[in-house]
């Protein structure tokens, strides 16, 4: 996983709130057996005309909010099905952070988990940046995950809460599983009185 | 100290607390289906890791299963194909116990589970799946993950997990007739809305819920997600021992007495302290209809559509606005002159034996109405050969049902079954998002009874008052 260092970025608005992860990829899209390239298909629906072509009146394909690495979002944002396909989406489209009231507790794991910062600030915060963005779109926000800062070019400063694990993680780079088996020998642990406590659980009961 | 069975069944799956970051928690039983999976076990692959128990997991093909019966053997869809293909080759190379769309054991992974009592009480359970909190029914913690989680448990048998905050959602009193667990939860998720169980586990109590049969209990806690909540949870009763007796993975001989006893020490303590409390009165609830493009724009169906106009929040108003603009209604409507297109029965919310005999019920020498296309999708092969047994499927057909084979069908629209756009579908699943039965289709979440009357009337009614 690629570590998550501080940058200054385009930020893109979409003032929806509850925007779900049927929006953010339609099922049609989950029957690849990869990871990769679901970024050609995040927001297909609202994105591409019936005849293909980018859609004018959807906010991602506003030539302003080209390359945006930002996400500023509405309330609720990723709710529903658990699909990771959502994140790896958003994520090979080209975005890194998410900014937020509130997030489906799924997805915002998810999101962690792919090298994406999901940020969640108050009401008035959210409308302060969708403000900004929209008085001059384009603009570039600066994210400073190590000091938890939020930076606008008209002098907006905003410090954000993060799980001090997931920080770490994401600074990092660093590979969930690779951190869990540093405590395998308490998962065995764990595995070994399980067997005594609750014997019909395992195959030789 | 008094516990919530949610801190109950957490506290005795706590591998490692580290100061500093997330608690690992142990995973009893792991569920799969072809749709979230294949990346996980690439992921492995590339790492050179293995399946560490096996014996954990159960899976299934169901989200890109055809239901036609001629499209089983020759599948029209090849991506959908490739997906099964790799699904059940994962799964011999892993020794993952997999009942392929050819078992007679095959169906929607949230209704296989149960019928072979493979989930007990007081489990920790995932899959690559939110509708994972079915199992909470049993008094299982489970709950829904992403692909890499599903990787993760594969390679560990652990999550990393923060603790969720808990909900008390008790329905007291008993419902009324024609009142039944999709009326119950989509009243909760009226009440509290989508986002209103965000970060909480739900425990639903009240006699409302002890009444519901174990099929009831797994429709409450399946939409647990659609309130938000990352899991639901009722406690383990006299129906629920009763229900798992004798399933081919329920525990034999001496240890039925001792597992028995385990799960009846889970239950809340008397007075255990849930962050937040909400009741409703069963009496209250009547059948329900979504109107819009989110669970919680629902309404009891002898009510009218909303006025977005005058509405006080100005944000739910603008929702309701862009959902009836997309849903083709205008403000105002009584639901009850709302007409529908399709009919679609199944789901893992809705696709369980209780449903069709509801379904049968309200359908016996009744005909679907012209111009309705009407779809019934048993959740698996024992759902059907059960309904079968009973002459449902007769009763079905004779009023103009298509009676399918089992899969996710038009609860999500990957297998060929979707809506044509601007088709309106009274649905027995559990998702009414914009696009999710077929791009521009438009789906009202309702129960199977109300469902099969919405088919015959060719439009929604008042099963209360419904001839």
């Amino acid at each position: 996983m690629q570590a998550y260092t501080k940058h200054s970025s385009i930020a893109a608005v979409m003032n929806r709130a509850n925007v779900d992860t049927d929006q953010i990829i339609p099922k049609q899209f989950l029957k690849k057996v990869e990871r990769t390239g679901f970024g050609a298909h995040l927001f297909h629906d609202w994105r591409f005309l019936e005849d293909g072509s980018d859609n004018p009146d959807f906010e991602l394909n506003r030539p302003e909010f080209k390359g945006a690495k930002i996400l500023i979002a509405g309330d609720n944002f990723g709710c529903g099905s658990s699909r990771e396909h959502a994140p790896w989406s958003i994520a090979d489209y080209g975005f890194n952070t998410i900014i937020s009231t509130s997030y489906a507790d799924i997805f915002f794991s998810n999101c962690f988990k792919n090298g994406m910062l999901p940020i969640r600030v108050d009401a008035p915060t959210l409308k302060a940046l969708m403000d900004e963005v929209e008085a001059s779109p384009g603009i570039e926000i600066t994210i400073d995950l190590e000091s938890q800062k939020i930076t606008t070019p008209a002098g907006l400063s905003i410090d954000f809460e993060v799980d001090a694990f997931r920080k770490e993680t994401l600074l990092q780079g660093l590979d969930d599983i690779a951190w869990t088996l540093t405590h395998e020998q308490k998962i065995t642990d764990f595995e070994t009185q399980n067997k005594k406590q609750l014997p019909w659980l395992w195959p030789s009961a | 100290m008094k516990k919530t069975m949610y801190e109950k069944i957490w506290d005795s799956h706590l591998v490692h607390e580290p100061q500093a970051s997330t608690p690992i928690l142990y995973v009893d039983r792991h569920l799969m289906h072809e749709v979230t999976s294949p990346q996980a076990f690439e992921g492995l692959r590339i790492a050179n890791r293995s399946v560490r128990n096996p014996h954990s997991i159960l899976a299934t093909m169901d989200h890109c299963v055809p239901t036609k019966a001629a499209d089983r053997i020759n599948l029209p869809d090849p991506i959908g194909k490739k997906q099964i293909e790799v699904m059940a080759s994962n799964c011999e190379d892993n020794a993952i116990n997999l009942y392929d769309m050819k078992s007679p054991n095959n169906g929607v992974i949230h209704i296989v589970v149960p019928e072979h009592g493979f989930v007990h009480p007081g489990m920790v359970v995932c899959c690559g799946d939110s509708h994972t909190a079915t199992h909470g029914a049993f008094g299982a913690l489970a709950f829904g993950i992403g692909t890499s989680e599903v990787e993760h448990i594969m390679a560990t048998q652990t999550i990393q997990q923060q603790k969720s905050k808990t909900m008390l959602v008790e329905v007291t009193g008993s419902l009324k007739p024609f009142v039944t667990a999709k009326d119950i939860v989509l009243a909760i998720i009226g009440k509290i809305g989508t986002a209103g169980g965000t970060g909480h586990v739900i425990e639903f109590a009240g006699q409302a819920i002890r009444e519901l049969s174990m099929e009831g209990r797994m429709t409450v806690c399946n939409m647990a997600i659609e309130g938000g909540a990352r899991a639901g949870l009722i406690a383990p009763d006299q129906k629920t021992i009763d229900f798992l007796r004798g399933k081919e993975f329920a525990p034999k001989g001496e240890y039925w007495d001792q597992a028995v006893d385990y799960w009846n020490s889970l239950a809340s303590d008397e007075g255990a302290q849930f962050d937040t409390v909400v009741t409703l009165d069963a009496a209250d609830i009547a059948p329900q209809v979504t109107w819009g493009t989110s669970p919680e724009q629902v309404l009891a169906v002898n009510q009218s559509l909303p006025t977005p106009s005058t509405m006080e929040d100005s944000i739910k108003a603008l929702a309701a606005k862009s959902a009836l603009d997309y849903m083709g209604l205008e403000a105002g409507t009584k639901m009850t002159d709302v007409p529908v297109d399709v009919v679609f029965v199944g789901s893992c919310t809705n696709g369980r034996i209780e449903d069709f005999r509801a379904l049968a019920h309200v359908s016996k020498g009744k005909k679907v109405a012209n111009g309705v296309q009407a779809i019934a999708v048993p959740g698996s092969y024992p759902v059907k050969q059960m309904a079968e047994q009973e002459g449902l499927d007769k009763i079905l057909t004779d009023a103009g049902w298509e009676w399918r084979e089992p899969g996710c069908s038009m609860c999500l629209a990957m297998n060929g079954d979707y809506l044509k756009p601007g088709q309106r579908c009274a649905s027995t699943s559990n998702r009414n998002f914009e696009g999710r039965q077929g791009k521009g289709g438009r789906t009202h979440l309702v129960s199977p009874a109300m469902a099969g009357a919405a088919a015959i009337a060719g439009k929604f009614v008042d099963l209360r008052d419904w001839d």
